[in-house]
């Protein structure tokens, strides 16, 4: 029989999971991308979580998808859908607009009753009609009943049997991808080990899915997705916001300093905390805090005691840590802030991304008040920024903010496992015993600006900071006109210098490009993935992406003033264009801006990109 | 501890002393180096912070650590500082508005958290430095700047606060009687645990004397009472006032009138967990009831630093991995050969 089946020859694919939230769709989702990540498909996925906590069952508001892209030459977790699981008719509604116009759709039958179809508010019981729904391909499945009659000797109850009727899905898009089952069942056992009896029927449902794929072969095509050869070594999944947590961690065995996080609860930004906070084997302290000014507050604290210390956020929270953060620039203490950017302004779409902070991280303080402000650039990425965050605070006696967004914190890459030795080393301005002698907490190295960093603790180095302005000799209170602009013009030197230390800014894509394509931060798969598909097809486009905004890496202007047409594409109406334009006298570039608390497609880009270049 | 003897002087720094000559700051800070010297930490394990107003200034007048950091916020600062180095000694000096309005939030958690902080709170029921306005302390109707016509709004009673937080650790001195506050502050410092001085401090210049009713040698003694662990509560310029139970309240007795005797007094135990005692004697006002200088409360409890650290040694002690990579290889992952 299956020597009949179709199979179709994909480079890459998207499958979105979609149910109501108790249905464990991100489970099924997740399973099934780690799988394809084991076999060699490059992946990407992202959650999509109902803004509601718990909604009502099978409605609307209820509804978390999970979409994961597979295949090779994958940046972003996909624009739209090639093959959509709808598990009831609520997840089919507000999922079909996610799908590409030949998608392959998935259903339960079972669940699209009268009752299901008014809790998703059809108003006729032609769901498929009324979305008007033509040239994707419905396989409607009856998975509750085959789930129940697979299950009907387990000994579980009714509710833990239909629980279980995401594995019947799982088993069936694995079959549909040829995924090897094995892999899924060795992730199942680590999921339920604590549960055998649960596991055996997740395991036998999986295994039914699967085998049902088989039966009905000559109604639906499967297909086979290329793959990739990859590095040899140790890989997990890995979001964005468990990376920026790790990395501070490798940062903190790469210093030598214990690991102090202070923060406050805030969407999308928690689970950083919640992965410190789990992380005490590893010796990490985390307290939670009363707000985020204390956030921030106990972390500057923990630096002035000597360790490497972070505070996580969100942006309404950056805006709380404000004044803090100004006072870890005055007593020039190391100290690491990340904001997870939502949609603002205010509470703004908590769950939802954007790009929307970086004039407040640039700028968002009072006095002349230079911070390092980097990003990271995909989930996987956040790891290296977290590190490379720590180390420029920690060598250079400042705070850094690590701007990331929803997209990048919760999407999600396989990531290679790596070994800490080819990470840099992390030296911090310690003072030494030779300097004793009248020695001052703001005296520093002449060609870096970095005062020396001297522990309570130490003896011999008492000495006072504060956020009063200091005498650049003798380190007391000063209100010294010169001395002031000595001060400040100090603080901005030690920032500037910092460009001498961070990556060169690279071209990616054609280098005698017609158009260069700029981007920052959370934005990278979805524009490199545009311009690798205008190079695809001939069009002569470069792209140069940043990771460190203040300081610009040495080659900016260079590089930007070579191209005839440049375009700065952001989340946000124009905060890195502006800010470019601000550095660079006369510079002359176009922008493209999106703020709809929504990532960028690929296809919007490509458009876009395509139009600039036919304009005279 | 280190086997050096300490001198007020150690704990003194080069830095030209800026307060108004008469305020009760330079009393609190000679007194603190004084206490610091008792304590016998060295002044390199010990640690002062601040956050921002007059008396916020005195971290720069002592040789030791110190950070002076922004207004309301050095509980917060204080908290990293202790829970990243439990071995050192932190003291955080505060003044009325700093603890208490914009720093009333972090305060009370550090409190509550039971952390080992020495929290020296200077209540001049002002603000200072901003050149008088009232603050969260000034009584009700009190003539500021900012209340020329009187404040309509009801002063917290920091102690109060801090049983409300659920402190361990409370005690009330006067910047006048150098003595008694060295003492508290060595008792607070001994403490382990969230401990905090109220001390009673003139500002000279936009609130003199706004403590004159118990600080002045002359009433002094009939006003207020020095409360000692263990010890009857006795007080006035005879000695012969005590204070006794009478049904839910404090009541002063005079010693040999009608038939009261030293042992109808009731004793001070600052040590018990029970709150009622400790909250009614914090409550005495100065008027009708002598104003309570002395530890008042000083409960054992563990401590948040402490139990941060032990937390961590007992996960430690379960896990076995020690390295970032020993934990990513312990979780889901698959091999690439
Ligand atoms: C964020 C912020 N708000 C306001 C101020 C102004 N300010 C400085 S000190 C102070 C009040 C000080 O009163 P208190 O804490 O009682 O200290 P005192 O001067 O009386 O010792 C205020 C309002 C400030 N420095 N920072
Ligand atoms: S203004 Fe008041 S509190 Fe401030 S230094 Fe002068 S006397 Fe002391
Ligand atoms: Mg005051």
């Amino acid at each position: 029989m299956a020597e009949k089946t179709k199979i179709k020859e994909l480079e890459k694919v998207v499958v979105r999971f979609s149910g109501d939230s108790g249905d464990g769709m991100q489970l099924a989702g997740n399973i099934f991308s780690n799988l394809s990540a084991s076999i060699g498909n490059e992946i990407s996925t992202f959650p999509d979580y109902p803004a509601e906590i718990r909604a009502p069952q099978g409605t609307l508001s209820g509804v978390s998808g999970f979409q994961v892209h597979i295949g090779k030459g994958v940046y972003t977790p996909g624009d739209k859908a090639d093959v959509l699981v709808a598990m009831n008719p609520a997840a089919l509604k507000t999922n079909v607009k996610f799908c590409k116009p030949n998608a392959v759709i998935i259903t339960d039958e079972d669940s699209f009753t009268k009752s299901d179809l008014e809790k998703a508010a059809f108003t006729t019981d032609n769901p498929f009609e009324e979305l008007n729904i033509t040239g994707m391909q419905i396989v409607p499945v009856p998975i509750t009943t085959m789930v129940k009659a697979s299950l009907s000797d387990s000994g579980l109850d009714n509710k833990a049997v239909v629980r279980c009727k995401n594995m019947f899905a799982l088993g069936l898009v694995c079959w549909l991808f040829n995924r090897p089952i094995e892999h899924a069942a060795h992730l199942l056992k680590n999921k339920f080990a604590k549960k055998p009896a649960i596991y055996e029927a997740n395991l036998k449902v999986m295994n039914d899915g699967y085998n049902y794929g088989h039966n009905i072969h000559a109604t639906v095509s499967a297909y086979r997705i290329e793959t990739m050869p990859t590095q040899k070594g140790f890989y997990t999944d890995i979001n964005g916001n468990k990376a920026t947590a790790l990395g501070l961690i490798a940062a903190s065995e790469k210093s030598g300093l214990p690991l102090f996080l202070g923060s406050y609860p805030i969407t999308p930004a928690t689970d950083i905390l919640h992965e410190l906070a789990a992380r005490k084997e590893l010796g990490v302290k985390v307290v939670q805090a009363e707000d985020e000014i204390a956030g921030v507050c106990t972390a500057i604290g923990a630096s002035f005691a000597g360790h490497l210390a972070a505070t996580s956020t969100s942006g309404p929270g950056l805006a709380l840590k404000s004044e803090a953060i100004g006072l870890a620039v005055m007593a020039e203490l190391p100290l690491v802030v990340i904001d997870v950017q939502r949609g603002g302004p205010s509470t703004g779409l908590p769950t939802k991304t954007e790009q929307t902070d970086l004039l407040q991280a640039l700028y968002g303080r009072n006095g002349e008040c230079p911070a390092v402000v980097v990003a990271a650039s995909t989930p996987t990425n956040c790891f290296d920024m977290a590190f490379s965050a720590a180390k420029i605070a920690l060598e250079h006696m400042t705070p850094v903010i690590l701007l990331t967004d929803g997209f990048i914190a919760n999407g999600s890459s396989a990531w290679r496992i790596p070994e800490l030795e080819t990470y840099p080393e992390i030296k911090p301005n310690y003072v030494t015993e030779d300097m004793k002698e009248g020695w001052r907490p703001y005296k520093r190295n002449a060609e870096t600006s970095v005062r020396y960093w001297a522990l309570p603790g130490m003896d011999g180095f008492m000495h006072r900071l504060g956020g009063l302005e200091k005498d650049n000799v003798t380190s007391a209170i000063s209100t010294d006109p010169v001395n002031h602009q000595k001060m400040v013009d100090l603080r901005q030197a030690k920032v500037d210098y910092i460009s001498n230390c961070i990556p060169e800014l690279k071209v990616l894509g054609d280098e005698d490009a017609d158009l260069l394509v700029v981007g920052w931060g959370g934005t990278y798969g979805h524009l490199y993935s545009a311009v690798e598909e205008m190079n695809r097809n001939g069009k002569k486009v470069a792209m140069a992406h940043f990771n460190y905004i203040n300081p610009l890496p040495k080659n900016t202007e260079e590089i930007l003033r070579k191209y005839k047409k440049v375009v700065v594409c952001e989340l946000n109406k124009g905060q890195f264009a502006s800010f470019l334009r601000s550095k660079m006298h006369g510079l002359d570039v176009l922008q493209y801006n999106k703020v709809q608390a929504q990532p960028f497609m690929v296809n919007e880009l490509v458009d876009h990109f395509t139009k600039l270049m036919e304009e005279k | 501890m280190s086997n050096i003897e300490y001198t007020a002087k150690d704990f003194k720094s080069d830095q030209y002393v800026r307060w108004c000559p008469g305020c009760g700051d330079h009393a609190v800070v000679n007194t603190l180096q004084k206490a610091m010297a008792e304590v016998g930490v060295a002044p390199h394990e010990t640690v002062v912070i601040s956050g921002i107003g007059c008396s916020s200034r005195l971290p720069y007048y002592m040789n030791t650590y110190g950070f002076h950091t922004i207004h309301g916020r050095a509980s917060a600062i204080a908290t990293g500082v202790k829970v990243a180095n439990p071995a050192l000694t932190v003291w955080q000096v505060t003044g009325d508005g700093d603890c208490l309005a914009i720093g009333g939030n972090h305060f009370i958690h550090a409190v509550r958290r039971n952390i080992d902080l020495n929290i020296m709170l200077l209540n001049n029921k002002i603000y200072g430095l901003t050149k008088g306005q009232y603050s969260p302390t000034s009584d009700k109707g009190a003539v500021t700047k900012s209340s020329p016509y009187g404040t309509v709004e009801e002063p917290f009673i920091p102690a109060e606060l801090v049983f409300g937080a659920r402190g361990n650790f409370f005690a009330r001195a006067i910047d006048v009687d150098l003595a008694t506050t060295k003492d508290i502050m060595v008792a607070a410092a001994k403490h382990k645990g969230a401990s905090v001085v109220e001390i009673l401090q003139n500002c000279v210049i936009f609130n003199d004397n706004i403590h004159k009713y118990v600080t002045d040698k002359e009433v002094r003694a009939d006003r207020t009472i020095v409360l000692k662990q263990g010890e009857k509560m006795i007080f006035g310029k005879n000695r012969d006032k005590g204070l006794v139970l009478d049904g839910m309240q404090l009541k002063v007795v005079t010693i040999g009138e009608n038939g009261v005797t030293l042992d109808d007094i009731l004793t001070h135990d600052a040590t018990t967990p029970d709150m009622f005692m400790h909250m009614r004697l914090a409550l005495m006002d100065g008027h009708s009831l002598p104003l309570a200088l002395g530890v008042i409360r000083s409960v054992e409890a563990p401590t948040y630093d402490q139990e941060v650290a032990e937390q961590i040694e007992s996960v430690k002690a379960r896990k076995k991995e020690r390295t970032l990579r020993e934990y990513l290889l312990s979780g889901d992952i698959w091999e690439v050969k």
